[in-house]
Order: structure tokens, then C-alpha cells, then sequence
């Protein structure tokens, strides 16, 4: 067992882990923070995507104690004093959740491309942009418009994070 | 058209979304129990063997490890194996041929992935470290995995009660009247296809929590169920883990199923009967590679199938002769799909004298196959909607006109494979889809993508489907094992909000929303004020679950006659507190009015004089507001609609692109435009994946060969266009509503439209699903040599 610490949502958090523990099992277990979830074992479906130090990450597949010392946001970090992410808001408006099972990692994706790319995002820039995303339920359709209108909406800046 | 803010036909925003996108869903795996353990499955490596031995001694000594469990303990606990709950006769009359399916081996396995022990430890890491020292001496056996040949002679056996590997010999329709028709024929267009095999891979893997409370001899089941009250029936009734008031099963929230979470599994019959055997809660999550090897798989037949056409391009007759591949074992409703939900199907929205069909269905050394997003019906569409399009094009007609021409223009009709149609537009949706694909400019973009070195093609698909499964007498009629109705209870609290018990099961349908929409709507409240609650058998007392586009039609029509019994009981409070005859009493807008009088009463204010009881006597009036039904719907339901795919092919690189998707869709009356726009978009991106991305491979020895997102090709965001959608509802007359259902529409239409889509682009027939640029590209290789040749 090690011990390891980062701090979560704008927490300070740490937890023994046996060094083979992924960042999603620590996020999950430890914190029982199940917003991340997990939706294969090859990291290609972005269930699982959380911010690491202000970028995108797939927490299947990184280890816990490399994060040692790192700043993580997941999606429960993102709505603030009950209001919600902008895009949070367009996933919801736009109908771009079915399920709700890729939905967590899809929004953290989709910030993440905006903190990327910018507040004014074609469909073809957002449909390669989420190449690492899969969703099974909606036909990407309406995740695709979400996407355009929460970029929009987050004024081409990024939205100020928990921990950012 | 206008669209209304609130009730039926508003496009209202999700109630259940602001748990999701805010992290806090309730998934099976989110679930935790004190003291709780983790199981892990010894799998089979080898598709079929026999097995020797197994040696747990060394993996009991792991650390963490509480208990390792195997065939032979299920066995001494009397616990039944998994069941296959729709009977089909041979053509002879015999039943069909089911062999045992012990959830975990008893002495054989069948398939890579077959499950041979659980190891139960402390930790998941734990469980799996110890389920590696597991070891299994097996005697391998060879394995029979083509479905061409799986009742070859001498291939071997999978189950003795088959000795051929046949499940049975199925048949439908008469074969005589279709053999005249054929003799009559001016024109017979025969076609040979494979409906490949494709794994659901609902984004949420499959999952269990079992927990056993000594005190009260009761279990409860966490699962990831589509339909929770079948699966404790079935654990009880049949699988005898504890009768079913000492099982609870409950199905929070569930991250998709698309058919792939009806099925009573393996995994969560022994989690939950081995909660009781360690004394702990045992949690199971599956990891993406076994969801691979262990769910039920979806399609996997080889059809050949004729059409005969007379001179003026009338259809006379269909002959379709199937082989479909069931796996090792009979899943859970296996038996009916390529039957009763396949075979009825085979008439299309066309009008067509003569229909005979033959199913032989057979075991082989991979998965078991079951009902997969839409299951049989887009088999069926997918050999009628080939044989329409190769029928037009060998007859030098126009595809459209072709289907114009046979469409079925009067309604109630009877096909002659046991479906009588109730009501539709088949005519409408082609026109209106046309319109909106423009095809009038099809010819320009063809050529201008001609100038490019491109090919474009343009196909269309006319599907239709049965929906809602029921009647349930007549479904008893034709084998299967359950009647097929809804149930709901309407319990209006003495404040005046209700909560809204429903059998139906979302796992992202939106029920939460659609639900609730119709019961403000129906009294008048806000939305805000009603509740849906599913998903617990402790909770709502019995349903069927959802499957088969069936929550609408059915589950919906459940609450709508609660509702009149709710309404009706109101009225009656009511007229006592207002001292009025009942018949007076009017109800608008969530108010209770006395005909011509300015006396009312809001509906929260009725609730509360039900419940408090003041103004009447229990003898006039049972306390009270509270209300259940049952509906049982008086016919299947039929949504309809054309689809047409316009696709671009890179003939250097055999790469497909679709460039414009166009739907024109009858589902009868639509609750929530929104909501049913989703599933028609999520229905497509499933059909384009089975036409372009998935593949479902196994070698010759029946190693999975696509058991990842690495090797099966999941249609991703960029694979797929936005699509344009319309509707032309008319409404279905077996339930109140006049709903038909949305749910398997897509991915029933699209396969074939992809197909027709690219054979036009090609010039030629040749191409199997899934058209990967490897095999488009093989094709354009095909159509260039042909082209030489002339
Ligand atoms: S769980 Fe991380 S990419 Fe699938
Ligand atoms: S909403 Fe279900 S997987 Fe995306």
C-alpha cells in the first residue's frame, strides 16, 4: 500500500492505495465519487474522462499515484452553489444524454475541447474531437449540437473549475 | 403546427437528466453494501470441452479469498439452471430441442467465455489474482462455430438433447399458395444473404449486487435488468433461488440495454445465491471483454429468399428459408426471435398474397443470441427491403415507384403471416420522404460527385415492425411463456402530487419525463408534482419490463386507465364535498367545477378531502386516492416509415461516407417530440453500425476474435452524419393513446438503406454487411473488372 494525495474538486483528498489502483478506482472507491464511470477495459470509450491538471485524461488508465500532487476535476466538481456547467446546461437542453452512462466523460470532453479549441466549433472539428467518446444511445446527433451550444455558451474562455 | 408547452405532444427537457450530468446517477456498480465482497468468473478459454477436474486448493489459499464456488455447489443446493421462456414446435408438432443451461458449468462448456467457477474474495483484485490460480482440466473437444455447417455430419455434439446441433425446424405461412404464386411468376429475383452478428455493448457493462438478510430469509438483487419483475419471477419460479416475496430485485439506474439486459444471466443468479452461501454481499461488475464474450449477442442469420413478381410489377409471393445461429445456449427469449418476431414481419408494408417462410435454428460454440435493438423485425426488413430493391432494378424500375406500387393502401389489413396492419400511411411517409431528401436533385449531386471520382448512391428503406408484444393471449398462442400486458398505480398523496408506479423500466428512454408529461397533463398539474417510480419490485408490484418499444403503448396505457379510475374516484369526492350530483361535477384543467354554478375545487384540494375524509361517510365513500390497472392492448402495434440513406464512396480508399440521412417515421401520437427524435437517432447510428462497423468474429476454434473497442468497429461520432426527420403519425387503435412506439425504428430501417444505398452506388448486389472500406473497396475492384468486361 502507498498513500497519495491530489486534491479533488477543489479538496484536498488522500487514501492508501495498492500501487496497481487505476485513478478511476480511486475517484470511485476511495472518494465514492461514482460520477466516473468506467465503460470498457481498452481506454477507448471516455466514459471515464476527468481533468488532470486542466486537461482531459482517461482515469481508466492512469495509475492514482501518478496523480500524486495533482489537481483532478470530475463531474461532480462542475456545477457551483447549484448552478451548472454551461455545458452541462446544453446537454441537457440539447437532449444530448440518453442513458446518462457516457455522459459524465462526455461533458468533461467536451470542455476540454472547447479549452482547446475554442468557443465557435464546427460539427466536423466536434465530431473528430470526440473520436474517444462513445455513446451507444444517441446517435451523437443531439451530443453534437450540446456540444456547439455549450461551446458557445462558455464565451469562448474556459469555465473558471473547482480547482482551476 | 403549433407545440404545446406542457402535456402531450411538448417537447419537454428531461426531469431525470439533472442527476446524470451532475454525476450523481444511481448506477448497479455506484451501489455499495456493508461487508460486501467481489466475485470474479472462471471462464472458459475453449469453446467447447469437456471438463476433468477442477483445483481450487491453491486459489482458496490466495489472500482475501472468502469463497470459490463451482457447478457442483449449485447443484447441491438445488438451484435451476437459466430457462428459455417461449416454446417453439418443430414442423412436425415436436417441442424444440432445449438443452440444460446450469449457470455455472455442469462437466461441459460451451463457448469461450462459458462460465466454470466464481471466486469470491475481499478485494476485486483479490478475487482476480485467486481466479488465476483456479485450475481447470478440461479435455477439449473440437468446436463448431460456422453456422453453414454446424449440422454437417460429424461436426459433434453441443447438447445430447440435439444430437444434429438443431434447435428446431420452424415454419410459417402456406406453402402451397406460395409455390403457385411462383409458378405464376413473370419475374423471380432471388437474393443470398447474412444478417450479421453484433454485440449490444450498452455502454454500462452488464452488473450485480446480491445480498442475503439472515434475519429475515430474504434477498435482494442490485441489477442491471431491463425488466426487474421478470427476473425475480424467473429466480424464483424457475431458477428457485427464493420464492418471489423473499426476493427483491432492483433495477436503478441502467446505462442503456437495447434487448441486451431482458435476459436472467449466469452472473447475477449466482451473485445473488451465493450472497446467501458466503454470508456477504457479493458484488459482480463485468469488465468490457466479458461483456464481449458473456452477454447475448444479437442477428447472426443466413437467409436465402425469393420474390416473385408478376408482369406489372406486382409482388405475388415471397419464399424465405433461414438459418439462425442460437449460440451454446437458449438465452432467455432466444426462441421467439427469429420466429414469431421475424417471420410475421416478412410481409413488409406490402401488400403480398403469398408468404412462406423457414427457420431452422441451431446451437453452435459461441455466445448465446438473443433479442438485440429491434430483434428479428430488422432481419425480416432487411430481406424484404433487399428483395424490393434487387426485384425493381433487375425489372428496370424505379425503386420507389416499385414500393408505390405495392405498398398497402387499406387499412385494417391482413397479411398473410398472422399480423393484421391497423392503420398507416405508407404511400405518405415515401412522399414526404422524398421531399425531404430532395431526390428530385439526386441526379446533379451524383454527377457532381462523379466529376470528384466519387460514387453516390441512394437507397431506401420501407420498414415496418410489430411493437408492444402483446396482446397477451395471443402472443400465449404462440409460445411464449409470460402474457405480455403492462401495469401502473396511480397514488395520489393527500398534498395533491402523485407518484406514478409503472412496470415499464427506462434505461434511457426518459420515462421520468414522458410519464410524467401525460399525467400533468391528464390533471392538470405541474409537472414538477408527479413522480415516476420503477425499477423495485418492493416498490411496484408486478410488469413486464421494457423491451420491444413497449413503455408507450403499453406501459403508458396502464397509467392512462389508472388515471380514469383516479379522475373517476375524484369526481366522487368532489361531488360530496361540493354537495352536488356526480354527474355535474366537470373536470378541466386540474379543476373540479359544478355545472352551473361557480362552486370548484382544484384537483390538490379533492386529494386532500379524499384522504382526511371529512365530508363523507365511509359508506358513501372509501377513503382515499389511490389507483392500479392493468392493460392488455387488443392488437400489436405497427410503426412504419421510409428511410432513405444517400451514401458517397471513395472507390481509391472504399471508404463509405452518408451524406444525408432522411427519416419520415409513423409512431402513431408522439408524447415528447424530443425524447422520440433521440431514440430514432440512436436507432439509426445502431443500423449504420451493423451496415458499415460491426462484425462479430470468431475463429474456427471459437476464440472471439472481436472482443474489444479495438476490434469491433463501434460507430463513433465522426462516423456518422446528423440525420433529418419527419413524421406522419397516424394513430395505432389498440390503446387509448394511439401510440406505436419509436424505440427499435432506426435500427430496424437503416441496415437496409445503407445496402440499397451502396449497391447503387456500385452497380452491383455484391456486398455483405458490414460494408467496411476493406469490402466496399474489394467491391469497387468488382464493379471496375465488370465494367472492363462489357
Ligand atoms: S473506461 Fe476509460 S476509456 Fe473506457
Ligand atoms: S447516453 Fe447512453 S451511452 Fe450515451
Amino acid at each position: 500500500m502507498a498513500t497519495v494525495s491530489m486534491t479533488v474538486n477543489g479538496k484536498a483528498v488522500s487514501g492508501n492505495v495498492e500501487p496497481r489502483t487505476l485513478l478511476v478506482q480511486f475517484l470511485r472507491e476511495n472518494l465514492r465519487l461514482t460520477g466516473t464511470h468506467v465503460g470498457c477495459d481498452t481506454s477507448q470509450c471516455g466514459a471515464c474522462v476527468v481533468h488532470v491538471d486542466g486537461k482531459a485524461v482517461k482515469s481508466c488508465t492512469l495509475l492514482a499515484l501518478s496523480c500524486d500532487g495533482s489537481d483532478v476535476v470530475t463531474i461532480e466538481g462542475l456545477a457551483h452553489d447549484g448552478k451548472l456547467h454551461p455545458m452541462q446546461e446544453a446537454f441537457r437542453e440539447h437532449h444530448g444524454l440518453q442513458c446518462g452512462y457516457c455522459t459524465p466523460g462526455m461533458i468533461m470532453s467536451a470542455i476540454d475541447i472547447v479549452n482547446r479549441k475554442g468557443n465557435a466549433l464546427d460539427e466536423h472539428t466536434i465530431r473528430e474531437e470526440l473520436e474517444g467518446n462513445i455513446c451507444r444511445c444517441t446517435g451523437y446527433h443531439n451530443i453534437v449540437k450540446a456540444v456547439e451550444a455549450g461551446a458557445a455558451a462558455m464565451g469562448g474562455k474556459a469555465m473558471p473549475m473547482a480547482a482551476e | 403546427m403549433t407545440t404545446p408547452a406542457t402535456g402531450v405532444g411538448a417537447p419537454i427537457r428531461r426531469k431525470e437528466d439533472h442527476r446524470f450530468i451532475t454525476g450523481k446517477g444511481n448506477y448497479t456498480d455506484d451501489i455499495n453494501r456493508p461487508g460486501q465482497t467481489y466475485a470474479v468468473f472462471v471462464r472458459s478459454p475453449h469453446a467447447h470441452a469437456k471438463i476433468r477436474k477442477i483445483d481450487a486448493a491453491a486459489a482458496r489459499a490466495m489472500p482475501g479469498v472468502v469463497g470459490i464456488l463451482t457447478g457442483a455447489d449449485l447443484a447441491a443446493d438445488k438451484v435451476g439452471g437459466l430457462i428459455c421462456g417461449w416454446m417453439i414446435h418443430n414442423k412436425d408438432g415436436s417441442p424444440m430441442s432445449a438443452g440444460a443451461h446450469p449457470a455455472l458449468a455442469d462437466g461441459k462448456v460451451r463457448y469461450v467465455g462459458d462460465h466454470v467457477a466464481v471466486v469470491i474474495a475481499e478485494s476485486l483484485a483479490e478475487a482476480r489474482d485467486a481466479a488465476e490460480k483456479v485450475a481447470v482440466d478440461y479435455e477439449v473437444l473440437p468446436a463448431v462455430v460456422d453456422l453453414a455447417s454446424a449440422t454437417a455430419k460429424g461436426v459433434g455434439t453441443i447438447h445430447d438433447v440435439a444430437p444434429n446441433n438443431v434447435v428446431f425446424d420452424w415454419h410459417l405461412g402456406d406453402k402451397a399458395a406460395t409455390e403457385a404464386a411462383f409458378k405464376k411468376a413473370r419475374h423471380i429475383t432471388r437474393i443470398t444473404l447474412a444478417n450479421n452478428r453484433l454485440v449490444p455493448n450498452a455502454m454500462e457493462p452488464r452488473a450485480a449486487l446480491g445480498d442475503y438478510d439472515a434475519g429475515e430469509d430474504s434477498f435482494t438483487l442490485y441489477t442491471t435488468s431491463q425488466n426487474p419483475h421478470v427476473a425475480r419471477l424467473i429466480l424464483s419460479a424457475f431458477i428457485g433461488i427464493a420464492p418471489e416475496h423473499k426476493l427483491r430485485v432492483i433495477a436503478p439506474d441502467v446505462g442503456g440495454g437495447f434487448g441486451s439486459k431482458i435476459y436472467v444471466y449466469a452472473e447475477e443468479t449466482v451473485c445473488v445465491w451465493a450472497a446467501k452461501r458466503v454470508g456477504r454481499p457479493v458484488k459482480w461488475v463485468a469488465d468490457r471483454t466479458e461483456e464481449f464474450l458473456a452477454v447475448a449477442h444479437g442477428r447472426d442469420h443466413l437467409t436465402h429468399a425469393e420474390m416473385a413478381v408478376d408482369e406489372e410489377g406486382k409482388i405475388l409471393a415471397i419464399r424465405v428459408k433461414t438459418r439462425a445461429n442460437l449460440g451454446a445456449y437458449l438465452s432467455t427469449f432466444a426462441s421467439a426471435v427469429p420466429t414469431y418476431l421475424y417471420a410475421p414481419l416478412l410481409s413488409g408494408q406490402y401488400d403480398i398474397p403469398a408468404i412462406y417462410a423457414e427457420v431452422e435454428t441451431v446451437y453452435t460454440n459461441t455466445a448465446p443470441v438473443d433479442a438485440y435493438r429491434g430483434a428479428g423485425r430488422p432481419e425480416a426488413t432487411f430481406v424484404v427491403e433487399r428483395l424490393v430493391e434487387v426485384a425493381a432494378r433487375e425489372m428496370g424500375q424505379d425503386p420507389a415507384k416499385f414500393r408505390l406500387k405495392n405498398f398497402v393502401k387499406k387499412w385494417p389489413h391482413q397479411t398473410p403471416v398472422i399480423m393484421m396492419y391497423d392503420a398507416g400511411d405508407y404511400a405518405g411517409s415515401m412522399r414526404q420522404a422524398q421531399k425531404l431528401a430532395d431526390v428530385a436533385g439526386f441526379g446533379k449531386r451524383k454527377r457532381d460527385s462523379a466529376r470528384n471520382g466519387k460514387l453516390r448512391g441512394l437507397g431506401y428503406s420501407a420498414y415496418i415492425e410489430a411493437c408492444g408484444i402483446a396482446p397477451s393471449s395471443a402472443v400465449g398462442s404462440l409460445g411464449a411463456g409470460v402474457g405480455l400486458w403492462e401495469s401502473a398505480e396511480v397514488r395520489v398523496n393527500p398534498t395533491g402530487n402523485v407518484e406514478v408506479l409503472t412496470g415499464s423500466h427506462s434505461h434511457g428512454q426518459g420515462h421520468e419525463t414522458t410519464f410524467a408529461q401525460l399525467v400533468a397533463g391528464r390533471l392538470g398539474i405541474p409537472i414538477e408534482q408527479v413522480s415516476i417510480v420503477h425499477g423495485d419490485t418492493d416498490k411496484v408490484q408486478f410488469g413486464m419490463g421494457t423491451y420491444g418499444s413497449r413503455s408507450g403503448a403499453v406501459g403508458m396505457s396502464a397509467i392512462v386507465k389508472a388515471l380514469d379510475k383516479v379522475e373517476a374516484k375524484a369526481r366522487k369526492v368532489a361531488a360530496l364535498c361540493m354537495e352536488a350530483a356526480e354527474g355535474d361535477i366537470d373536470f378541466k384543467d386540474g379543476k373540479f367545477t359544478v355545472k352551473g354554478t361557480d362552486k370548484s375545487m382544484a384537483f390538490g384540494e379533492v386529494a386532500l378531502q379524499a384522504y382526511i375524509a371529512h365530508k363523507f361517510t365511509g359508506q358513501q365513500l372509501e377513503p382515499g386516492l389511490k389507483e392500479g390497472a392493468f392493460f392488455d392492448p387488443t392488437n400489436f402495434t405497427f410503426p412504419a416509415g421510409v428511410h432513405i440513406c444517400e451514401v458517397e464512396i471513395d472507390p481509391e480508399t472504399g471508404v463509405t461516407k452518408i451524406e444525408k440521412w432522411t427519416a419520415v417515421d409513423d409512431f402513431g401520437t408522439v408524447i415528447n417530440p424530443m425524447i422520440v427524435e433521440g431514440q430514432v437517432h440512436g436507432g439509426i447510428a445502431q443500423g449504420v453500425g451493423q451496415a458499415l462497423h460491426e462484425g462479430t468474429v470468431y475463429d474456427k476454434n471459437g476464440q472471439l476474435l472481436t472482443a474489444s473497442f479495438m476490434d469491433y468497429g463501434m460507430p463513433r461520432a465522426d462516423d456518422l452524419p446528423s440525420y433529418s426527420l419527419g413524421f406522419n403519425g397516424t394513430a395505432a387503435p389498440s390503446n387509448p393513446l394511439g401510440i406505436k412506439g419509436c424505440g427499435e425504428a432506426g435500427a430496424i430501417a437503416a441496415p437496409p438503406a445503407v445496402i440499397n444505398a451502396i449497391t447503387d452506388a456500385l452497380g452491383h448486389e455484391e456486398i455483405a454487411m458490414p460494408a467496411t472500406p476493406q469490402a466496399v473497396w474489394l467491391a469497387v475492384q468488382k464493379m471496375a473488372k465488370s465494367i472492363a468486361a462489357e
